[in-house]
C-alpha cells in the first residue's frame, strides 16, 4: 500500500511527451505560413504593379505597328517577338493586363452586388422568399456559365463591359449561394438571438450581426471568382465577343495570335502562359484564404 | 400589493417535430414576478425552463397564454411594438463564448442597446458605455477589445453590462453561470445581486443548479416536464418541499458540511425524463414518483395552497395520505420508500 503510494508520488521515469501545439497567431501569420498562397500573393502583386507602372514599364509603344517586323521571333528588341502587325508583344502583354484585371474586378463587383445581397434575404428570411430566389438561382446556374454569358451578349452586343456584366451576371448564382449557406449557420449563433433580444432590427442584424461573420467565406468565394471571370473575359475576347480593338486584354492577344500559331508561336504561348499564371495565382490565394479564415475568432487567439 | 413586473400566465409552447406530431415543450405555466424581485425557475434538463424564459421574452412565439410586462400584454404585440418593448426586458444568456458577436468591440457591445433604443449622442453613449463597464467590475478601456480576449466570467459580465444598459424592468438570465467554475460563479452571482439592489431590476433566473437559485432568489418554481410542480417561498420549498419532485431535486443537492448530513428524508427518484412528445397521462410526475396512487393516472393533480406560502401540484394533498398543503418532509420520514445516504 505505501510503496504504491510511493511508487504514485516518485517523479515518473518517463516525463511526458512535451504537448506541442502550433504557436497561437494571427489571420495573416497563419496566411503567411502557407508558401504556396504567399507565393502566389507575391505573384500576382507584381502583376498588378506592371499594369500600374504600365507606361513606364513597356519597352515599346503598344499601339505602333512595324510592318518590317512582322511576326518576329524573340530578340533582343523585342523580348517576346512581334505580332502579326509588327507590334511589341511584350509591351502589349503589359498595357493588356489593365484592361484583364479592371474586366474581372467589374464583373466580380456586379457578382457581388447582385449575390451579396440576395443571399443574405434568401438566408436570413428563410421561407418561400428563400425558396424562390433559390430555384432562380439553381435555374442560372443549371446553364454552363461561358454559353449563357455568350448568350448575354449576343442579345446585348459584343463589348467588354457587356461581356463583363453577362460574366458577372453568371457568377452571382455562385455568390449568393456561398453566402445564403453561410447566413444559415450564423443566423443560429447565439449572439444574433442575442441581438434579437436586444432589439436590434432585422436590417441592423444583418449589417451588423450576420455581414461580418460571413465576410470570411465571401472572400474565399470573391478571390476564386476573379480567377474565373479574368478566364471568361480572356475566352469571350478570344472569340471577340469582349474587347474590341484597338484596344486589347490578354484574351483578346491570344485571339489574334492564335491564327498564326505555325509562323509565330511566342505571342500565343505568351499571352496563355500569363493567362494561366494569374487564374492560378487567385486560385491557389483563395485556397490559402479558405485555409487560415474562419478559425482565428472561434479559437479564441 | 404592487402590480407584477412579469406576470406570467397558462404559457405554452409547442413545437411541431414534423409528422404531425406536437412537442409540448411547455404545458401551461403561471407565475409572477413583482418589481425588483427574482424568481428562481428550476428544474432538470429537458424542464422547459429556456424554453419558458424565451416564450416569456417571445423570442420564440408563445402557442397560447398571456405575458404582460407591466401591464402590456407582449403577446399581442405587433413586430415593431415588441422591439420598443424590448427596452424593458433584456436577457443574459447561458454562454457567454456565444452570446457576444466575435466582430464587434465591447464598446460596440455595450452601446448597442443605446443606439437601437435611444437618442443619445455618440459622446453620451461612450461616457455612459465605460460607466457600466466600470459598474460591473471591468476597465473602461476594454471597450476597444474584442469578446475573444476576455475570459468566460469577464464575458458574462460584459453580456450582463449588455443587458443592463438601458436599465429594463426585467432581465431573463438563463443560466447565467453554468458555463463558469465555480469561483468565478459567486463573482458573478454577487454582482447581480448587487446590480439589483441598485437599479431594481426584477430578475428571472433560470438554473438548474438549486444552491445557486437558493441564494439567488427568495420565492422559486421548480418545474417538471414543462410544467410547474411547486412554486413558493425558496426557505419553504426547500426546508419543507410540498411536491414529491421537489423533495427529489432537492435530496439530489450534494451537502457541503459532513457533520450535518441529512440521513433521513432522501428520496431518490429512478428513470429518466419521459419524452415530452409523448406525455404520461393524468399527473406528468407519476412514472417516477414513489408514492404514484390510481388517481395519479387519470386526473391531473390541481394546485394546492401549502402552509407557509405557494403552491404545488400533487394528488397526496388531497387523496391518500391527504397532506392537506402540509409539507411532505414528516411524511417522507415515514414512509419505506426513503434511501439512506
Amino acid at each position: 500500500m505505501s510503496n504504491a503510494i510511493a511508487a504514485a508520488l516518485a517523479p515518473p521515469t518517463n516525463p511526458p511527451e512535451a504537448v506541442t501545439l502550433p504557436p497561437p497567431s494571427g489571420f495573416f501569420r497563419r496566411f503567411a505560413r502557407n508558401r504556396v498562397a504567399l507565393v502566389s500573393l507575391i505573384v500576382l502583386l507584381l502583376i498588378v504593379l506592371t499594369a500600374i507602372f504600365a507606361p513606364v514599364l513597356a519597352p515599346h509603344d503598344p499601339a505602333k505597328s512595324s510592318l518590317r517586323n512582322i511576326l518576329k521571333p524573340p530578340s533582343a528588341m523585342y523580348l517576346l517577338g512581334s505580332d502579326d502587325l509588327g507590334r511589341d508583344v511584350l509591351s502589349r502583354l503589359i498595357f493588356a493586363s489593365r484592361l484583364s484585371l479592371v474586366a474581372s474586378v467589374q464583373a466580380l463587383v456586379i457578382a457581388v452586388g447582385i449575390g451579396l445581397p440576395l443571399g443574405l434575404i434568401s438566408g436570413y428570411i428563410g421561407g418561400w422568399v428563400d425558396t424562390v430566389i433559390m430555384r432562380f438561382n439553381d435555374a442560372l446556374m443549371s446553364f454552363p456559365a461561358l454559353i449563357l454569358a455568350v448568350v448575354i451578349v449576343g442579345l446585348l452586343g459584343p463589348s467588354l463591359t457587356n461581356a463583363m456584366t453577362a460574366i458577372g451576371l453568371v457568377y452571382a448564382p455562385r455568390i449568393m449561394r456561398v453566402v445564403r449557406g453561410s447566413t444559415l449557420s450564423v443566423r443560429e449563433e447565439v449572439y444574433v438571438q442575442a441581438a434579437r433580444a436586444t432589439g436590434c432590427s432585422d436590417a441592423r442584424i444583418i449589417a451588423r450581426h450576420v455581414l461580418p461573420n460571413i465576410t470570411g467565406p465571401l472572400v474565399v468565394q470573391a478571390t476564386v471568382l476573379m480567377g474565373h471571370a479574368l478566364l471568361a473575359e480572356a475566352g469571350l475576347s478570344f472569340l471577340g465577343l469582349g474587347v474590341q480593338p484597338p484596344e486589347t486584354s490578354w484574351g483578346a492577344m491570344l485571339g489574334t495570335a492564335f491564327p498564326y500559331l505555325a509562323q509565330s508561336p511566342t505571342p500565343t504561348i505568351a499571352a496563355g502562359c500569363i493567362i494561366s499564371v494569374t487564374v492560378l495565382c487567385f486560385n491557389l490565394i483563395g485556397d490559402g484564404l479558405r485555409d487560415s479564415v474562419g478559425r482565428a475568432r472561434r479559437a479564441g487567439d | 400589493m404592487s402590480e407584477p413586473c412579469l406576470k406570467v400566465d397558462d404559457l405554452r409552447v409547442t413545437f411541431d417535430v414534423g409528422h404531425g406530431r406536437k412537442l409540448q415543450a411547455v404545458a401551461g405555466v403561471s407565475f409572477d414576478i413583482k418589481p425588483g424581485q427574482t424568481l428562481g425557475l428550476v428544474g432538470e434538463s429537458g424542464s422547459g425552463k429556456s424554453t419558458t424564459g424565451l416564450a416569456a421574452l417571445r423570442l420564440i412565439p408563445p402557442t397560447s397564454g398571456s405575458v404582460r410586462l407591466a401591464g402590456t400584454e407582449l403577446t399581442r404585440l405587433r413586430r415593431r411594438e415588441l422591439r420598443g418593448m424590448r427596452r424593458r426586458m433584456q436577457m443574459v444568456f447561458q454562454d457567454p463564448y456565444s452570446s457576444l458577436n466575435p466582430s464587434m468591440t465591447i464598446g460596440q457591445l455595450l452601446e448597442e442597446p443605446l443606439v437601437v433604443h435611444t437618442k443619445l449622442s455618440k459622446d453620451e453613449r461612450r461616457t455612459a458605455v465605460e460607466r457600466m463597464l466600470d459598474s460591473v467590475g471591468l476597465s473602461a478601456q476594454f471597450a476597444a477589445r474584442y469578446p475573444h480576449e476576455f475570459s468566460g466570467g469577464q464575458r458574462q459580465r460584459i453580456a450582463i453590462a449588455r443587458a443592463m444598459m438601458v436599465r429594463p424592468d426585467l432581465i431573463v438570465l438563463d443560466e447565467p453561470v453554468s458555463a463558469l467554475d465555480v469561483s468565478t460563479q459567486s463573482q458573478i452571482l454577487n454582482l447581480l445581486t448587487r446590480i439589483q439592489a441598485e437599479s431594481g431590476t426584477a430578475f428571472l433566473f433560470i438554473a438548474h443548479d438549486l444552491a445557486v437559485v437558493r441564494l439567488m432568489s427568495p420565492t422559486v418554481a421548480v418545474m417538471y416536464l414543462g410544467e410547474i410542480v411547486e412554486q413558493g417561498p425558496s426557505e419553504r420549498v426547500y426546508d419543507e418541499p410540498a411536491h414529491p419532485y421537489s423533495a427529489a431535486l432537492i435530496s439530489a443537492v450534494p451537502f457541503p458540511d459532513p457533520d450535518r448530513r441529512r440521513s433521513d428524508d432522501r428520496l431518490i427518484l429512478g428513470g429518466d425524463l419521459p419524452s415530452p412528445l409523448n406525455p404520461p397521462s393524468g399527473c406528468r410526475f407519476r412514472t417516477r414518483c414513489p408514492f404514484a396512487m390510481d388517481i395519479c393516472a387519470t386526473e391531473a393533480p390541481p394546485p394546492v395552497p401549502i402552509e407557509g406560502g405557494g403552491i404545488a401540484s400533487c394528488h397526496l394533498h388531497a387523496h391518500g395520505p391527504k397532506l392537506g398543503g402540509r409539507s411532505l418532509r414528516p411524511f417522507l420520514a415515514d414512509h419505506g420508500a426513503i434511501g439512506h445516504s
